[in-house]
């Protein structure tokens, strides 16, 4: 087919991409936003097919077959509690894809020089500048894929969430950085040194692990979010390798939104992306002595009934979801306690801290899939002051993002975080599976105040429990 | 140098728009927003479908043109089918 005809497929692909992610940004929109930007993918693909020399069938279409029952298996299987990890493994793949294909091109060219040489000056580009962005793709690449496996194996608790640290590390990564410029170096000037492509091959699959390990796990859905953006850049790179303009395009735009999105959810824990990425957040310190080793609070437990009737007795009460709702899939009973107390007359609301659970929104996919209306929800600006007015505040499985050492306690790791001020209503109840520390491994002193009660448990038995209790009472 | 230069110029473009894209993101819709966002980054697929078409006989070039395009699926198709099921959710809301 014309040339310009592709070109002009991937300029409707792109203007497809940019009004998808627009709409994407809003909530009526949304949907359709994501319909639009697969259409223009379809486009690009189509399109493609039109330019290549020849289509050997049996590896586009197996290729395409198996991706797609693969992707589409995981994606309608996956339960909304696992929804991070799972894009986690989707943006891995992208990134080992764009790995793959720069590694592809660098072989074309060992195979045949001149050809590949005489179609390079046809195109008006030249071999080192080949060479240099088929480096880059493939360190970002590789990068990707593996970081983004450790980032998911750590939500899955494969990993530990604790970031993982040693002496030195730091100056190690460092040393790595460097290693890899030089092996660059050789391998641009001199493309046949396999020896260095594969010691760039190594290093790259080497970062990915190094520098997503020392990360906490309550810090993933932030890396996630850069580790998107990155496949963005590497799908970019690698279309400057091949000169194509649909890759460079969308791989820009997704490189430079996911940096954006990777900022506000840096933001919304108060914190910087430099301090996510090297700070080992959470860490817990051996040297320091920790309530649960040995200093001795006190904390006060009340049974599920009488906290059921605390509530019901209550003018308001306001929920406090957190990733511990999300584990015990207890969002369906959530919503059946918010329908009796509300026919109790209690008034309900939703607390929803920006980084409640696993990722940003985690919090509102699952409460909508509990059909909980959008009006109860209420964001930690919104609500923040209602909770001094609130009888209780029942924290469903949060923990770090309503610890008051946020506000105060200068030497706690989460110190400046803000926090949804949970402490201030006239009680609270904190439904958790047991003392343990929070995913950040921070133990939290809210437990021991005078007016917080615990119910430990199961959080969707508990709820459950609530429900029934208020039925039998009515 | 001229290819480099106009391919660079693009790709200041696009970095641009996509940065203006982001502004006021409702946080409810950050995760959709980067799930949706992922599976754009799958269009490395053009990228793999391309690698295959000029393997010629080259089995080598073949087979890492055929992972890619297994890889770049799984992103393409994962990615836009679970925004779809999460946006899903959304929708009932808006709706009723």
């Amino acid at each position: 087919m014309n040339s310009n005809f592709i070109l002009i497929s991937y300029i409707i692909s792109a203007i497809l991409f940019i009004l998808g992610i627009k709409r994407l940004g809003k909530v009526n929109t949304a949907r359709q936003g994501n319909f639009l930007s697969a259409i223009g993918m379809l486009i690009a693909i189509i399109a493609t097919l039109f330019k290549m020399d020849a289509i050997p069938l049996e590896w586009v279409l197996g290729g395409i077959l198996l991706g797609t029952i693969i992707g589409a298996l995981s994606a309608i299987r996956v339960a909304m509690t696992a929804m991070p990890e799972m894009v986690a493994i989707f943006n891995g793949f992208g990134g080992g894809a764009s790995a793959l294909v720069a590694s592809a091109e660098l072989f074309k060219y060992l195979n045949g020089k001149e050809i590949y040489l005489a179609e390079l000056t046809k195109n008006n580009s030249d071999l080192t500048t080949t060479m240099i962005t088929i480096v880059l793709s493939v360190i970002i690449g590789s990068l990707t894929f593996t970081g983004s496996f450790i980032a998911w194996g750590k939500l899955q608790g494969k990993i530990s969430g604790q970031p993982i640290t040693y002496p030195g590390q730091n100056i190690i990564n460092l040393l790595i950085l460097l290693g890899v410029v030089i092996a660059a170096y050789f391998f641009v000037v001199n493309p046949e040194n396999m020896m260095a492509f594969y010691v760039i091959l190594g290093v790259g699959l080497l970062l990915g692990v190094l520098s997503v390990i020392p990360i906490g796990g309550a810090d993933m859905p932030v890396v996630i979010s850069l580790l998107n953006s990155y496949s963005g850049i590497a799908a970019a790179s690698t279309g400057f390798v091949l000169g194509n303009q649909a890759l460079i395009v969308s791989g820009a735009l997704v490189g430079a939104s996911g940096i954006f999105l990777t900022n506000i959810m840096c933001k919304g824990m108060n914190r910087s992306l430099t301090n996510v990425l090297f700070s080992a957040f959470g860490k817990v310190d051996a040297t320091k002595t920790g309530p649960q080793s040995g200093e001795k609070i006190t904390i006060k437990e009340m049974s599920a009934d009488n906290v059921a009737y605390t509530m019901q007795s209550a003018e308001s009460v306001i929920i406090v979801p957190g990733y511990g709702m999300a584990v015990a899939q207890a969002q369906h009973e959530v919503r059946k306690l918010a329908d009796e107390l509300e026919r109790e007359g209690v008034d309900v609301k939703f607390a929803v801290h920006p980084v409640a659970g696993r990722m940003p929104g985690h919090m509102n996919v699952l409460l909508a899939e509990a059909n909980i209306s959008y009006d109860k929800l209420f964001d930690m600006d919104e609500i923040n002051d209602d909770f001094s007015t609130a009888d209780v505040a029942l924290i469903i499985g949060a923990n770090d993002v309503v610890n008051p050492a946020a506000r105060h306690d200068e030497s706690s790791p989460i110190y400046g975080m803000p926090i949804l001020n949970v402490d201030y209503a006239k009680t609270t109840f904190v439904l958790k599976r047991s003392m343990n520390p929070g995913f950040a491994g921070i133990s939290n002193e809210l437990f021991a105040y005078e007016n917080n009660y615990m119910v430990f448990g199961d959080a969707k038995a508990t709820v459950s429990q609530f429900v029934e209790t208020l039925k039998e009472e009515a | 140098m001229e290819q480099l230069i106009s391919l660079i110029f693009i790709a200041v473009l696009a970095t641009f728009a996509g940065a203006e894209l982001i502004g006021k993101i409702p946080p409810q819709l950050h995760t959709p927003l980067m799930s949706g966002s992922n599976a754009i980054s799958g269009i490395t697929i053009v990228g793999a479908l391309l690698a295959v078409g000029a393997s010629g006989n080259d089995k080598l070039l073949a087979i890492l043109g055929f992972c890619a395009i297994i890889f770049g699926t799984i992103n393409v198709v994962g990615g836009y089918l679970v925004t779809d099921r999460m946006l899903k959710m959304f929708k009932k809301k808006g709706s009723k």
